[in-house]
């Protein structure tokens, strides 16, 4: 199969199984990324969600498009991001074209409940390996917890967080080679 | 609505969606609900399906609303619409990146960054983990602890340790056990 239709049906498999946003589709990215095709390192993806994150357009769809340019270019960015959005095309249509009240469905909302703990256990396994990787210092630590509370104990948004840990890492490493 | 207009529309709402799908929401109410496009509750019914059908929230709305605005051509549309600006936009950075990665200020730039996106990550899950474990009682959406939930995460969690699958298995049974006790 060439590279191209990998990146399709890789993408069109994500996007098919995350269920409400783009953090849920960070479990399947690093199983598939990291550790299944060994196309990026831990270090990598979190370079791809914070670029995602503090930029215009849908997370998911800009991590989509960066790793298909890595991967082959243009081509490549524009073959992962239709794959990305093939399943929401196909299942959104049909459901807004035949039946509205599926949300009400008892046995769609019981089956939601339990993929939304499973998420959640996805999510806090993939944070538990990346932080494992990623945390080589306090200050990271320090980081990590200051974008954290800003966010649940303050409810700041990501972008004046992304920026501000960016200018952070740039004194902070400029200081070090200083000192060097 | 013409197509063109339809793809200008959603054009502008993906530029200036930073954030998450959810970040969308104002701008789309702004742009389809507000000059009357569609109706406030056909739009909460929207944001809840588009919330639990696979897929990325933002595509999902636009496809949607791009649907009742102009059928199956305006739900490919608006959805093109939506994507373009990150296609564009993180394409740039994407081959910037392939040049600069090297220089230490890039490198600065990126090592307060990653733990900081770290953080983000964990806040998003701590939201998340408190919609699967808190869960409405009452049809005015008053929530309570669920004790079969937090059962149902041990479990899970118990099962990923012991021997770790693709994360499209534990969905699927996350699904599935949910049918069985809730």
């Amino acid at each position: 199969m060439n590279e191209m239709a990998v990146l399709y049906s890789l993408f069109f498999r994500i996007g098919l199984f995350s269920v409400g946003g783009g953090y849920v589709m960070l479990p399947m990215l690093r199983s598939e990324l990291v550790e299944k095709r060994g196309w990026a390192d831990d270090r990598e993806l979190l370079d791809y969600y914070a670029i995602g994150q503090a930029t215009p357009g849908i997370i998911a769809i800009n991590t989509a498009t960066f790793i298909g340019f890595k991967r082959c270019g243009i081509a490549g960015a524009v073959a992962a991001t239709a794959g990305m959005v093939t399943p929401s095309l196909i299942i959104i249509l049909l459901i807004a074209a035949l039946i509205p009240s599926i949300q009400a469905n008892p046995f769609v909302q019981k089956a939601f409940k339990g993929i939304r703990v499973a998420v959640a256990m996805l999510l806090a396994g993939t944070l538990i390996s990346l932080a494992r990787k990623s945390w080589k210092s306090p200050w990271e630590i320090a980081l990590t917890a200051g974008a954290f509370a800003a966010v649940v104990a303050f409810g700041a948004a990501p972008v004046p967080i992304i920026l501000a840990a960016g200018a952070a890492g740039w004194l902070f490493s400029r200081k070090r080679r200083a000192r060097a | 609505m013409t197509l063109l207009n339809l793809y200008l529309t959603f054009f502008k709402i993906g530029l200036f969606t930073i954030g998450g799908g959810l970040a969308s929401l104002p701008l789309l109410q702004e742009s389809v609900v507000n000059s009357g496009m569609i109706r406030q509750t056909e739009f909460i019914d929207m944001v809840a399906i588009s919330q639990s059908t696979p897929g990325p929230i933002g595509i999902n709305m636009a496809t949607f609303a791009g649907f009742k605005l102009a059928g199956i051509a305006g739900g490919f549309v608006a959805t093109l619409g939506i994507i373009s600006p990150s296609l564009i936009i993180i394409m740039i950075i994407a081959a910037w990146m392939k040049n600069f990665a090297s220089r230490p200020a890039v490198k600065g730039v990126m090592s307060g960054i990653r733990p900081a996106a770290l953080g983000l990550i964990a806040s998003a899950a701590w939201f998340i983990l408190q919609k699967a474990l808190f869960i409405p009682v009452s049809p005015d959406g008053e929530s309570a602890f669920s004790i079969p939930a937090l059962l149902l995460f041990a479990g899970l969690a118990l099962a990923y340790r012991l021997k770790p699958a693709s994360p499209i298995l534990y969905i699927v049974a996350g699904g599935a056990l949910g049918l069985l006790i809730f």
